[in-house]
């Protein structure tokens, strides 16, 4: 299936990437948020610090913040991005 | 309802007249004006940059405004937050809240403003005397989204 994917602040400056389409194979297991990000992470050093490491990473898809064990499904727009800040 | 994130300031009189326009139920109007400071945390501020996630941030932030009107007599409100490049003194965000009675105004503008800090994809970069770097998030806004019983 196919997803596209954002990045920001923090993460999107340290990764060096703002958004991305991403094919995921099917593996007969349900993609998750957190099956998302373990994938992510095995890109090297950086990802894996962003984004399974000790910083706190909150998740959404389609524009609504969503847990880590919160499914995803073809043509979701998911997005990783620390803790949010305005106000 | 109205809901704007824009680089541009904003003028809390003018937007507090638009609320009011050709109605005469309201009986209170609260607002809040959030401003960038020159001091965070002992750092001296020159620069803040806000970054947000288009079409996430307005969701949320009407979001944020049909949850209060589930839960007070609200008439109207308004969510403007500004993006961009501030300085110290700047305004960042308005919140207008109207009602007949003040009581469901105060606790809606208090409540809006703990679930934006804490739920909308906003975020904060300082530049100070030792270079810029990512504001990071307090537990004590959490602590004030908390108070409401917010479920995520």
């Amino acid at each position: 299936m196919k997803i596209k994917l954002f990045y920001f602040a923090r993460l999107k400056e340290s990764l060096k990437y703002s958004t991305e389409d991403l094919e995921l194979a099917d593996s007969g297991e349900a993609w998750t948020v957190l099956k998302l990000k373990a994938f992510l992470a095995k890109r090297g050093d950086v990802w894996g610090q962003m984004l399974m490491g000790k910083l706190k990473v909150r998740a959404a898809i389609n524009h609504e913040l969503v847990h880590d064990n919160a499914p995803i499904a073809d043509g979701d727009e998911v997005a990783f991005f620390p803790p949010v800040t305005g106000g | 309802m109205t809901v704007r994130v824009q680089t541009s300031d904003f003028d809390a009189g003018f937007e507090i007249s638009q609320l009011r326009k050709a109605r005469k139920d309201i009986g209170a109007v609260v607002s809040f004006i959030g401003l960038v400071r020159d001091l965070n945390d002992g750092d001296a501020v020159s620069q803040l940059t806000l970054e947000h996630y288009p079409g996430m941030t307005e969701k949320s932030l009407e979001v944020i405004i049909a949850q209060a009107k589930t839960r007070w007599r609200i008439i109207d409100a308004l969510i403007i937050h500004r993006v961009g490049t501030l300085q110290p003194g700047d305004q960042i965000v308005l919140v207008l809240v109207s009602s007949a009675h003040r009581g469901d105004a105060f606790a809606a503008c208090e409540f809006m403003m703990d679930y934006l800090k804490t739920e909308a994809p906003f975020w904060k970069k300082e530049a100070t005397p030792d270079g810029e770097h990512w504001v990071e998030a307090k537990e004590t806004d959490d602590e004030a989204r908390e108070r409401w019983n917010i479920k995520h």
